[in-house]
């Protein structure tokens, strides 16, 4: 199963990295054909947290099996659990009421600033820098806060159900979100300044794993890691869902393809959550949060597919059902899957410490490539 | 281009397709030998250029299989579902990892899970799975395993 | 076995007695040395899934676990004391999980983070890859409930664990008592 460190014919030597390893956020486990320092092929070896999801939600019912999803890619879980909703409410054909719309959107924006800011604490701790790290927990912690006077859980909080949310908004959200919000529009700044401006990380960004646009529409990648290389790509925008249509927010591209654009295309991103945030936080419409639905759902013979945008990408719903109670067969299009696919092809060639900027930068979450 | 519209023009390219209506993406349902022409057209032809391939799986009805690859398109947005019905004491389908890339991957953990075989693929094996699980294919409805499996 | 029963809190084990010129410490050097130990214990960062966010959060800035002398995790199991397991171990990750026990020098303490290092937790029916508790591999000291546990509770386990090591009680002690 391991390939032990030895040389091949020609003198190239061959290491392992992972699958304990600080750096692979996860267990990842890398063979690498090194030459010297130069990197001449990277094969990845999954697996090591293969929890067969897909087999075990075949036999939990429609309410239960987006628990467990919300552990997939935990960083964006309520994410997750948003589009395991809306493919079983897309199978019942149910209308969610326009406060349960809102209430969704402002929590997956309010995710998607938290799972930013805790790739880019643990990008920064990779590449040498320990001060990142704690500045992005403190925020993080305000985030977890607010969400969990109203969900009750920091990490996987199972709030979006199929119908709507799952208990009303708690009465401080909306003072809670608006003091985060006054303080962290002063904090991005400063975090700005302290990493992006340093010429030590912007020397070992800049050039380093270059990916083109064809290459990235071939490999099927999405998310910030397409934008870096121009592909438009932005599920809010091309196929909206709930009430992104509404909204005012800009889809952040970038042309360079190296690490250091997809980089600015996370700390742009999180600038257009705020936007939204602030859109929607004085505007909350009043009314049900929930459309009442059986207890047992049923959904019709035939099959289901949505898409959302986690922060990592495009994640895929596709149910099939035959009728029962529960599913015949799930599939979850994982962002990170495709993302991992491309790693061989940009790291051929570089060094092996450019290696650790590039998966920081295609942020993988290794339980959501592995399910 | 609307569902009517791509319709047309797959009938014309292959003609012995047939198609099922009542989800919002068009569905066609092909032979699997069938695939690897239909696949290049797909991706070359300019009014269809058919470019990111996101979803790719394989469903285990209990008498066949069912290879099903979701399609899209960068340029003109729109999306279609193709299918192909495989048998199942011999599945086989020849492989697109030379025309999508993300097939590679897609393609090695349907072969895991499902025992499909690809041919002509660059490097057919394991994926997820760990040694020793090569036969054993977990996804289909007549796996069992009373070690590892508790069930409810 | 109650751990609790036979610690000092926090206070050096022995009595000190204040004498003209200094002073004179009497105490066990099996007290002294449990004391020393348990007060700096080096965790291996060893993080599989959701639990090890929890982990990180309490290695941040406001559940901070240095003031307990665990700052500095190793990532290497050669200088680390302490393996705390956050995350689901699959069949696929046992034998690494082995390997680095087995690499960990003496002595050596594991405490199982969550409810998928306990039982399997949320992953128990129905799965064919998941090793129903990490201690069908490793032995442990210290179980922690959660899914994932609060970073109160990570630290109420590290201080049950400093508990029980200057009680003389973890497996590692118990086994080389009977030696």
């Amino acid at each position: 199963m391991f390939e032990e460190v030895g040389t091949t014919i020609d003198g190239d030597m061959i290491i392992n990295v992972g699958p304990q390893h600080p750096a692979t956020h996860g267990v990842l486990h890398l063979v690498i054909t090194l030459n010297g320092e130069t990197i001449k092929k990277v094969e990845p070896h999954l697996g090591f947290i293969h929890r067969s999801i897909e087999k075990m939600c075949e036999s939990l019912s429609y309410r239960q099996f987006i628990y467990v999803t919300s552990r997939m890619d935990y960083l964006s879980a309520h994410i997750n659990n948003h589009a395991c909703a809306l493919c079983v409410e897309k199978g019942l054909q149910v209308e969610i009421p326009p406060r349960a719309q809102v209430i969704r959107v402002l929590m997956d924006e309010l995710t998607r600033i938290a799972s930013h800011e805790l790739w880019w604490g643990a990008m920064a701790m990779d590449l040498g820098a320990f001060t990142p790290f704690f500045h992005a927990f403190r925020e993080r912690e305000s985030i977890n806060d607010i969400m969990e006077e109203t969900c009750g859980a920091r990490l996987t909080m199972n709030y979006m159900v199929p119908g709507g949310v799952m208990q009303d908004l708690h009465p401080n959200f909306q003072k809670r979100t608006k003091e985060f919000l006054q303080l962290y529009k002063r904090k991005i700044h400063e975090y700005d300044e302290l990493v992006t401006g340093n010429i030590i990380f912007q020397n070992r960004m800049k050039n380093v794993g270059y990916l083109s646009a064809e290459d990235a529409v071939s490999y099927g990648c999405s998310g910030p890691a397409a934008r870096g290389s121009g592909v438009s790509c932005d599920i809010r925008k091309i196929y909206p869902y709930e009430i992104y249509d509404k909204l005012e927010f800009d889809e952040v591209l970038e042309t360079a393809g190296d690490s250091f654009a997809r980089y600015m295309i996370r700390i742009r991103e999180m600038q257009q959550s705020i936007r939204i945030i602030e859109q929607l936080i004085d505007n909350i419409p009043e009314g049900d949060f929930q459309t009442k639905t059986k207890a047992v759902l049923k959904l019709p013979k035939g099959e289901f597919y949505t898409r959302v945008e986690t922060a990592r990408g495009e994640l895929g719903v596709y149910i099939v059902s035959e009728g029962g109670t529960t599913p015949y067969r799930i599939k979850f299009r994982s962002p990170g899957f495709s993302n991992l696919s491309v790693l061989d092809h940009i790291a051929r060639g570089s060094k092996l410490g450019d290696l650790v900027a590039m998966m920081g930068t295609l942020d993988l979450v290794i339980p959501d490539i592995d399910r | 281009m609307l569902n009517e519209e791509l319709k047309a023009k797959i009938t014309e390219l292959l003609p012995a397709a047939t198609f099922d209506e009542g989800g919002e993406w068009l569905n066609i349902n092909i032979e699997p030998k069938d695939w690897l022409p239909l696949a290049q057209q797909l991706r070359n032809d300019n009014s269809l250029f058919f470019d990111y391939l996101f979803c790719l799986t394989c469903i285990d009805w209990k008498t066949h299989l069912t290879m099903v690859y979701h399609l899209s398109s960068t340029q003109h947005r729109h999306n279609i579902v193709v299918k192909s019905k495989l048998d199942r004491n011999n599945p086989e389908i020849e492989t697109v990892a030379h025309i999508w890339k993300t097939a590679e991957f897609h393609e090695r953990e349907v072969y895991e899970m499902f025992g499909v075989n690809f041919l002509h693929h660059p490097d057919l094996r394991l994926l997820i799975l760990p040694d020793g699980w090569e036969g054993k294919n977990p996804l289909r409805k007549d796996f069992e395993d009373p070690i590892n499996m508790i069930k409810l | 076995m109650d751990v609790t029963q036979q610690t000092t809190k926090g206070d050096f084990p022995g009595q000190i007695h204040e004498t003209p010129g200094g002073g004179i410490v009497l105490s066990k050097l099996d007290d002294v040395i449990n004391w020393a130990r348990s007060n700096s214990l080096w965790p291996l960062t060893f993080a599989t899934s959701c639990c090890g966010i929890e982990y990180m959060a309490v290695a941040g800035a406001k559940y901070d676990f240095s003031r307990f002398g665990f700052e500095v995790a190793r990532a290497t199991p050669r200088q680390a004391d302490v393996i705390i397991i956050a995350g689901t171990i699959v069949n696929k990750m046992a034998p690494v999980l082995k390997r680095l026990y087995d690499q960990m020098a003496d002595p050596k303490y594991v405490i199982a983070m969550g409810a998928c290092a306990i039982s399997g937790g949320p992953f128990f029916y129905n799965t064919y890859s998941v090793v129903k508790g990490a201690d069908h591999v490793i032995p442990v000291d210290v179980y922690v409930a959660g899914c994932p546990p609060r970073p109160e509770a990570l630290l109420h386990a590290l201080i049950k664990l400093q508990e029980k090591i200057k009680s003389g009680l973890t497996r590692e002690q118990i086994r080389k008592d009977k030696e």
